[in-house]
């Protein structure tokens, strides 16, 4: 009970640094049926039409965040998308946007990391506790607080969906952001001040935003990080205006 | 020696690239007719000051043809801007609890909403109070 065999065509964006002076579109003929993700239709491409086509990929399930790219000029995961989609008028495979192009399909992720491990994305506690003394307890509002945001798996999406980020490299970013208060959000968490008044309070962090939201819209995962960020806009103008006369302050 | 050469591709025309772009760029540029309509205002308020010869002479020129067009074209853009700016208010706002239950963003832009269409309405209702 097969299905009759489709042909689509994809057109993917080609950058090979060794002899490309820029991407080049080159366009695959490839057969497919209708449960085939975008991810599979590359994957033939590699496998019977053209090893040389290169992309990341890895868990085929939308949790390992490998294989994000411009699908058609939008950002999405390709195993979560499917090729039925664009049949019969074809479509655009593209790097992830705002991200330099190491080689077709991968981008450089070194800023991203870079940024990534800045935030100190994990519990900082509020106070030393010996195993004797039991687990940190937390009610469901309390996690309420953070769940969502940490349902991130870092697969860059909404970098790509950040014109901000695309012109200024400076700027955190918006999953970095969303994690950054992910862990600040975190009943358990002491770390705020510090991930606060180095990163997020400044330019680069939450003032950087400029509430597109197309980040919320892009995440495969619900992650909202537009919210994650905006929220901490009036207590960072509280801080920045209190920071003179409240003891300690800002400078802490 | 490393054969790495990342191509970083240009921002032309960014904002072109997604109709979800073109509509936040338009809601930014609603805020030009929120500030030109703030000086129509403030220059009122001078005229004012300067006596009700000078005021009446400004409200005589609100009603010029062009200024007509000009109340038509701001009321429409700041429509816009009210339920563009309202529409990304959840975005703003600190997750929040009601009883137990999560506030959804609808519930969050439509308070918003109404509370603008109250407000105009308010206005509404006492200017026609003072011009019976």
């Amino acid at each position: 009970m097969a299905d009759t065999e489709k042909i689509i065509e994809i057109q993917v964006l080609r950058y090979r640094p060794e002899q490309d002076k820029e991407p080049v579109l080159q366009s695959y003929k490839v057969p497919f049926t209708d449960d085939m993700s975008v991810l599979q239709g590359l994957q033939y491409i590699k496998d019977y039409l053209d090893g040389t086509v290169s992309f990341r990929w890895s868990c085929r399930m939308a949790i390992c965040g490998s294989c994000g790219m411009m699908i058609d000029g939008k950002p999405k995961l390709s195993c979560k998308t499917f090729l039925r989609e664009y049949y019969p008028a074809g479509l655009r495979v593209e790097a992830l946007a705002h991200f330099p192009i190491e080689r077709d399909l991968m981008i450089s992720v070194e800023d991203f990391v870079t940024k990534l491990e800045s935030i100190k994305p994990y519990i900082i506690p509020k106070e030393p506790r010996t195993l004797e003394q039991g687990e940190y307890l937390q009610t469901p509002q309390q996690r309420d607080m953070y769940e969502q945001f940490s349902s991130c798996i870092n697969c860059m999406l909404c970098y790509s969906a950040c014109p901000q980020y695309g012109l200024n490299k400076e700027f955190i970013g918006p999953a970095i952001l969303a994690l950054l208060h992910r862990y600040n959000a975190d009943s358990r968490d002491g770390g705020q001040a510090e991930r606060l008044n180095s990163l997020g309070h400044t330019d680069e962090g939450f003032w950087g935003c400029t509430a597109v939201t197309y980040c919320s819209e892009v995440c495969p995962k619900g992650v909202d990080p537009a919210n994650a960020i905006n929220q901490n806009k009036m207590n960072s103008a509280i801080n920045y205006f209190t920071r003179f006369v409240a003891p300690g302050g800002a400078d802490k | 020696m490393s054969n790495r050469r990342p191509y970083v591709r240009p921002m032309d025309n960014w904002w072109m690239r997604d109709p979800f772009f073109v509509r936040y760029m338009a809601r930014e540029f609603t805020a030009v007719f929120v500030a030109a309509y703030a000086v129509v205002l403030l220059f009122g308020l001078v005229r004012l000051s300067q006596g009700e010869a000078a005021f009446n002479g400004w409200l005589q020129y609100l009603k010029t043809p062009w200024m007509l067009v000009f109340h038509v074209i701001v009321l429409a853009t700041f429509i816009y801007h009210t339920w563009s700016w309202f529409s990304i208010m959840p975005k703003t706002m600190p997750i929040m609890f009601v009883g137990g239950k999560r506030v959804q963003p609808g519930t969050i832009t439509g308070t918003g909403i109404a509370a603008a269409v109250v407000a105009c309405l308010a206005v509404l209702v006492i200017v026609k109070g003072m011009h019976p």
